[in-house]
Formats: structure tokens, C-alpha cells, sequence
């Protein structure tokens, strides 16, 4: 843990001329703990979304890997009796800090979930809808935007002819890859995926992937899942989760060949009872 | 012990149980099925009274001609005119209200004390008999203005209309997945245009059919109606006066001795009947096709 | 740390016997490597031809479990999708066996030239190749007990002592180089005598990239050190 907090320490005052070869930290969490009704259900957590990277979350159930990516977005908040103490910094700014307009952070914060939930309008609306709240754009502009969304998210190819057709109607994996353009549709920073692939087969799972994998270039991405072997497919840096607690932080591959600590071993390579 | 005596002993035990099994099942299969036979026995033959009764008795002149006096021939037009001018009132004054009560539960008050209450009266409401309403009514608007009224009928009816949908409402919206009000607000979109444009979208199949049941419950109700509309025997679109109804004129026709009015009584419930099928129908349509785009 | 949630076996049962099984073969392997070492320096040494044609024959013994335990890898790789300490298991386990049935080859090879030797007079010098062999054979056993028991340390040693038989080969070399001077029909019998020496040197280095495996096995990086050669043979050319 110690390393952990020298590498928060450091990376803080990251100067251009190393941001060439390491990312920049894009999310700080500095002491942030979390209670649930009472429940200290995240102690102490220290740690750094690299930006532009693409960071998993491990953890077996639990452990607070979702609680912790749901303060990234204060999404928690729209639930009574729950509360994030610490801080947060996205690009420096504590996000947990109550005159952090709530506008601007999911502005910048884009989610995609566990269950693929297009909105029960049309396609085109689907992806329309979020930048119409932030944006006044002409109907030729609005049209540019959708498609780039679309072609971005990899599914631009299988609706473009059914702009107008309702969402409801595409298969879970289209769904899901629909989700990602609603979200990227606002031009986020950072997108947070909460197991976005638990429901879908592992062919739409793929291509999932493929997509973290190609919008890791624009974004900085955090992603939570229960798939070991995902986190190793498509991340490039992994987070270690037990009981609340962080236990280990580091590059995916040294993670998945030589993990330092022993809990985190144990959980990767099937021990844990 | 060689195995195979075993083996023979314990099919024969397996064999036994899943006789035994299989005539439990038989038996209680049979009495399922005799309850059902029993209950669908007195309702198809309620209905198919009413649609022999009904069907004899139908005539153009039912919706252009009023009420008649007894031993003369008439309609049934100003009840007509009656009843679907207070339903649709009730409606009007019902669903939005219950709409937004409906809401108000759902998504501003879940797992708060205040909402638990308000849900436990709004059942004891939706199970309320109808008569105390009435009673309600006629105490609140009746006997203050000095008269029956068509327009204290349909608040009447309003009454009933409101707890039903304010209970589909809360139900449908529970029926979102969280998800969808998360992903709509992650998208920095304020809760009440997410309520509005996502959840209500979402929901809005399950609330029409709430309000297409509440209007079926509500063009059968009598008892309320005795107290507040009364009855008129001329075409009135008067709501300050007392108003026809179907159900009033039927239960008032069917008491009497006279034949004529006996025949006009088969016609008014064979039409009500038709009417809360009708409805009853479309509602399943819609929750059909909404089952069908969730899928 | 200690935590009831942590065990030292997996979840699956099967998981955890079949890495076993391939553990169990590799050190059957080693095994039956270290014997037929032993026996090809016996049979040298007795100038025993039955013994060493026995050695040559039970040569397809190790290339049969080696070509079990890459069946059982690649099943393992390809079912289990093993990662961390599992996934170093694999590899070792691959790699380890791919050394031992060199060292088997090497091994057959010296048995081999023992019938060829067996053919013409005794030379002298013959007696030292057992002494190189005796050296590389614990070389192999107690790499294998370090395999065993997952210790490094041992390993590490092993690793070390490869620079002793190097510098005994260094010694033979020169003692055979004189020979063949001395009476050109040496040459024949000191020539197959060289090949031997050369042949159980190998074997000592095969012991060492089993002890590299072993140490990547425990830590998860390789034995970064240097490698000191003790072996100069290569830059000589007179005694």
C-alpha cells in the first residue's frame, strides 16, 4: 500500500515531459471511503485512473468494485442514505466537492451498464437525446453527430437503415454497443463500464471488447467486470478489490503473470474459496 | 453384495414413488380442474343470459330514443349520453391526478415513510365499496348544493378512477428497470425530464391500461351513482342537474313490472357488457404488444 | 495476512490433480534421466555394451511422457486458460520437460559411443568421464528435489555448480587433447571419449535451464545474473 500512495504522490505532479511515455493520472481518489446506510463499504481507497488506458476492476462480489465506479459519476447519489467522504479529482477537481456541478461531471463521465437499456424511442432519438440537453445543433448538424456516435461505437454499419426504427428492436449485443454510442454521443472524457458484457454471448462480448479496446484512444476508460479473463484481454491497467479495500494496483500483465500480493493471486488463479 | 440385485431393488422403489407421484398429480390436476369448470359454469351462463336477453331486445332506436314512461317504447339514448359523459369526466379529473400521486410514489418517495403510507391508503381506496363514495360524495358536493348532479356523479366516479391509477402507475414505473433511470441520468438529464421523456415512454403502455380498466370498472358502477347523478328521464347535458346513467337506468328498469322497460334493462346491461369486454380486450392488445417490444 | 477465504488449492478439484499429474510426470522424467545417466557412465566405465544397447533402447521412454506432458499442457492452456503462479506452473512444467529429454538424448548418446568405444583398446583417460558424469547426475538430482520443493535457493546453487563440472570438462579436454598428440591412434577412442565429455556437459547445462525454470517458477522472472562460463575451450587451441 505503500508504493500505492508514493505512486498517487508522485504521479501528481506529473510533467509533460513523462506524460510521452506513462498517462497521466485522469481520476485521483484520494481517502475516499464510502458508507452505505452505515456500512463502511470502500476503506480507504488510494488510487489512479490513468488516462487514456484502459483500468480494470476485479474483485469477487462484493468487494465494492461497482460502489467504487459509481462515485465516478456520483450516480449513487440519486439513492438516499449514501455517502462518499475523501476525494476525488477528475483533472484535479474534487468531484465530490457539492459545488462540482452535477451537469458538467456527467458531462465529462460517461457510464455504459450491466444490462443494455436503450431508452423506448427510435434509434436516431436514442443517441440524439443526450446531446439535445447539452446542445442547440441544426438538424443537418444533429445528423453528423448521431452517425460519427454510431460509427464510433461499431454499429453505424447494422442500423444505418433503421434510423428511425426503435431500439427496442436490436439484438442485446447491439443494444449494448447502442448504450456506448449514447454515451460517447456527448463527448465524454472518461466512460465508465459497469460489467457491460455479463449479459451478452460471448461473440457480442468481442466485439465489446474490440470497442474498449479502439476507444481507448479518445477516452479514459474504467471498467468493472467479473471475467478474469476479460480484464486480462482488454485492460491495460488492473485493480484488486476485497472487502472494501484496495489491495493491489498495477500494470494488467504483471497482474496476470506475477501478482505481488497473495490475496490477489489467489482470486485470479481460482483459490479463493 | 453384488450390485445388481441392488440395482433391480432400487428401480423397483423408484418405479413405486413415481407411480405414486403420477396419481397425486392426476388428483389434484382433476380437482383444479373441476373448481375451474365450476366457476366458468355460472359465467358463461350469466353472459350467455344476457346476450340472449340482450341481442332480442336491440334496436336502432335504443340510441336515439329517450327513456320512456312505462307501457310505452323508447331508448336508452340520454343514458348513454349520461354515462359516457361522467365516465369520461372521471377520467379527465381521475388519471391525472392519479398520474402524478402515481409518480410521486415511484420516484420521489421510494423506501420513505410518507410513500409506504400514502400507498397503504391509496389500497385501502382502491378496495373501498363503492357506495361509501357515493355517501362521500353526497355529503361533500350533494347535500351542500341542495341537488343531485351529473357533475357530483363523476367526481364520484373520479374516486374510483384515481386509486387505480395511481396504483398502475406506481407499478409500471416500478417495472423500469433501475438501469434505465441511471443511464438516463448519467447523462446529466434532471429527474423530472427523465421521468417525463424516458420512464413515462417506458411506462405508458401499463398506464393506459390502467385507465382503459379503471373506465371498464367504472361504466358498471351503480350503487355510487344512486346517490350523486340520481337519474333523469329526459336528455339532459346539464351536469349541474341529475343525470342518466346505464347501470341506474338498468337497475331501476330491471326492478320494475313492466315488460318494455324489462327488455330496455337487457339491452342497457347487454351493451355495458359489450363495453367492458371491448375494453377489457384492447387492454390486453396493448400488454401484449408491450410484452412483445421488451422482448 | 491470513484469511479463511484463501486457500492453496483451487475451486476446482480437477484443476488442482491435473497440474499434479504434470508435475508427477515431470519428475518421473527426471527420474529415469538420472538413471539413464548413471547407467551410460556405468556402462562406460565396465565397458559394458549390453548395458549401454539397454540405455539407447529406453531412450523413447522419455520422448513418450515428454510428448504426454505437451498433450497436457496444451489441454491445460487451452481448458484452464491458467494465469499467475498456474501459468508459470505450465510453462516451467513445458520447458523442463523439453530439458530433461535432451538431457535423455544426451544420455543415449554417451551409451551409444560407449559400444563404439567398447570396440577398440581401453584408453586411460576413460576413468574421468565418470567423475564428469557423477557431477552432472547430482546436478540433476537435486534440481529436481528443488523442482520438487519449489525452493530457489537450491536451485540458484545448482545453477552455480555448473561453472564446477565446466571447469572438469576443461580438464578432460586437455588431458584427451594430450593423448592425441601423443600417439595418433588415441585419436578414434579419444575422439568418441570428447564427444562424451561434450555430451555430459550439456547435460550439466540443461540442469542449469532447469534451475532458471525453477527460480522463474517461484518468482515470476527469470535468474537475471550473468551467467559466469567456466567453459574456455572454445579459445584454446594448444595446451
Amino acid at each position: 500500500m505503500t508504493n500505492l500512495n508514493l505512486a498517487v504522490a508522485t504521479s501528481l505532479n506529473v510533467t509533460t515531459a513523462t506524460q510521452s511515455q506513462t498517462s497521466s493520472a485522469k481520476i485521483v481518489a484520494r481517502n475516499l471511503n464510502f458508507y452505505y446506510d452505515g456500512y463502511h463499504a470502500l476503506k480507504n481507497i488510494n488510487m489512479e485512473i490513468p488516462e487514456k488506458r484502459v483500468t480494470a476492476i476485479i474483485g469477487p462480489s462484493g468487494c465494492g468494485k461497482s460502489t467504487l465506479l459509481r462515485i465516478f459519476n456520483r450516480i449513487y447519489s440519486i439513492y438516499p442514505k449514501l455517502e462518499a467522504k475523501g476525494e476525488v479529482l477528475l483533472e484535479g477537481e474534487n468531484i465530490l466537492d457539492a459545488r462540482y456541478p452535477l451537469n458538467r461531471l456527467r458531462s465529462k463521465v460517461g457510464m455504459v451498464f450491466q444490462k443494455p437499456v436503450p431508452f423506448p424511442m427510435s434509434i436516431y432519438d436514442n443517441i440524439a437525446y443526450g446531446i439535445k440537453h447539452y446542445e442547440k445543433l441544426s438538424r443537418a448538424d444533429m445528423d453528423v453527430r448521431v452517425e460519427q456516435a454510431l460509427v464510433q461505437a461499431a454499429i453505424w454499419d447494422e442500423v444505418k437503415d433503421k434510423l428511425k426504427g426503435s431500439a427496442l428492436g436490436l439484438s442485446g449485443g447491439q443494444q449494448q454497443r447502442l448504450c456506448i454510442a449514447r454515451a460517447i454521443a456527448l463527448r465524454p472524457e472518461v466512460i465508465l463500464f459497469d460489467e457491460p458484457t455479463s449479459a451478452l454471448d460471448p461473440i457480442a462480448t468481442v466485439k465489446i471488447e474490440q470497442l474498449v479496446e479502439e476507444l481507448k484512444k479518445d477516452f479514459t476508460i474504467a471498467i468493472v467486470t467479473h471475467n478474469m479473463q476479460q480484464a486480462a484481454r482488454c485492460s491495460d491497467y488492473t485493480a484488486f478489490m476485497y472487502l472494501g479495500e484496495l489491495i493491489e494496483f498495477g500494470e494488467t500483465e504483471t497482474m496476470f503473470t506475477r501478482p505481488s500480493n497473495s490475496q490477489t493471486e489467489a482470486y485470479i488463479t481460482g483459490r479463493f474459496g | 453384495m453384488s450390485a445388481v440385485p441392488n440395482a433391480a431393488a432400487k428401480a423397483a422403489v423408484a418405479e413405486s414413488l413415481y407411480r405414486r407421484r403420477r396419481l397425486m398429480n392426476h388428483l389434484a390436476l382433476g380437482l383444479a380442474s373441476a373448481a375451474t369448470l365450476f366457476g366458468l359454469f355460472w359465467l358463461v351462463w350469466i353472459l350467455w343470459t344476457t346476450l340472449l336477453n340482450g341481442i332480442s331486445a336491440l334496436a336502432p332506436s335504443l340510441f336515439y330514443e329517450m327513456t320512456p314512461p312505462p307501457g310505452e317504447t323508447g331508448g336508452l339514448a340520454n343514458a348513454f349520453f349520461g354515462s359516457i359523459v361522467m365516465s369520461l369526466l372521471a377520467i379527465a379529473m381521475g388519471t391525472p391526478i392519479g398520474i402524478l400521486a402515481g409518480t410521486f410514489l415511484a420516484e420521489y418517495s421510494r423506501r420513505s415513510w410518507l410513500g409506504e403510507t400514502i400507498r397503504f391508503i391509496n389500497d385501502i381506496l382502491l378496495s373501498a365499496p363503492s357506495i361509501v363514495l357515493g355517501l362521500f360524495v353526497y355529503t361533500l358536493l350533494v347535500k351542500p348544493m341542495g341537488h343531485f348532479s351529473g357533475f357530483a356523479g363523476a367526481v364520484t366516479l373520479a374516486f374510483i378512477v384515481l386509486p387505480v391509477v395511481v396504483r398502475t402507475t406506481d407499478e409500471m414505473l416500478k417495472l423500469v428497470p433501475s438501469q434505465m433511470r441511471e443511464a438516463a441520468l448519467s447523462l446529466g438529464i434532471p429527474q423530472w425530464k427523465v421521468t417525463v421523456q424516458v420512464l413515462y415512454r417506458s411506462a405508458l403502455p401499463g398506464i393506459v391500461t390502467g385507465v382503459l380498466l379503471a373506465l371498464a370498472r367504472i361504466s358498471g358502477e351503480t350503487a355510487p351513482l344512486l346517490f350523486t347523478a340520481l337519474n333523469n328521464q329526459f336528455w339532459s347535458h346539464d351536469l349541474a342537474a341529475p343525470m342518466a346513467s346505464v347501470p341506474v337506468v338498468v337497475f331501476q328498469y330491471a326492478m320494475s313490472p313492466y315488460d318494455s322497460w324489462h327488455s330496455l334493462a337487457w339491452a342497457g346491461a347487454f351493451m355495458v357488457t359489450v363495453f367492458v369486454l371491448a375494453i377489457s380486450l384492447i387492454a390486453r392488445a396493448i400488454v401484449a404488444r408491450r410484452k412483445v417490444a421488451n422482448d | 495476512m491470513t484469511d479463511p477465504h484463501i486457500g492453496q488449492e483451487h475451486i476446482s478439484k480437477s484443476y488442482d490433480a491435473e497440474l499434479a499429474r504434470l508435475i508427477e510426470e515431470i519428475l518421473r522424467m527426471g527420474k529415469i534421466a538420472a538413471d539413464q545417466l548413471a547407467s551410460a557412465s556405468e556402462a562406460v566405465e565396465e565397458r559394458n555394451s549390453e548395458l549401454a544397447a539397454r540405455v539407447v533402447e529406453r531412450d523413447g521412454t522419455l520422448d513418450a511422457i515428454e510428448h504426454d506432458v505437451s498433450h497436457d499442457v496444451l489441454r491445460l492452456l487451452a481448458l484452464r486458460q491458467p494465469i499467475a503462479r498456474d501459468l508459470r506452473e505450465v510453462l516451467a512444467a513445458l520447458r523442463i520437460a523439453a530439458d530433461i529429454e535432451r538431457i535423455g538424448d544426451y544420455a543415449a548418446n554417451v551409451a551409444k559411443r560407449g559400444i563404439a568405444l567398447n570396440q577398440a583398446a581401453p584408453v586411460p583417460s576413460a576413468a574421468a568421464l565418470p567423475r564428469l558424469a557423477q557431477v552432472a547426475g547430482e546436478m540433476l538430482e537435486d534440481v529436481l528435489t528443488a523442482y520438487r520443493n519449489r525452493d530457489s535457493a537450491a536451485a540458484h546453487e545448482v545453477w552455480e555448480r555448473d561453472e564446477q563440472l565446466d571447469t572438469l570438462y576443461t580438464a578432460l579436454f586437455r588431458e584427451l587433447l594430450t593423448y592425441m598428440m601423443e600417439d595418433p591412434r588415441n585419436i578414434t577412442p579419444c575422439a568418441h571419449l570428447l564427444f562424451m565429455a561434450k555430451n555430459i556437459e550439456r547435460i550439466g547445462d540443461h540442469a542449469t535451464n532447469i534451475a532458471e525454470n525453477v527460480y522463474f517458477l517461484v518468482h515470476g522472472e527469470t535468474l537475471v545474473e550473468a551467467r559466469r562460463k567456466g567453459d574456455l575451450t572454445s579459445a584454446m587451441t594448444k595446451p
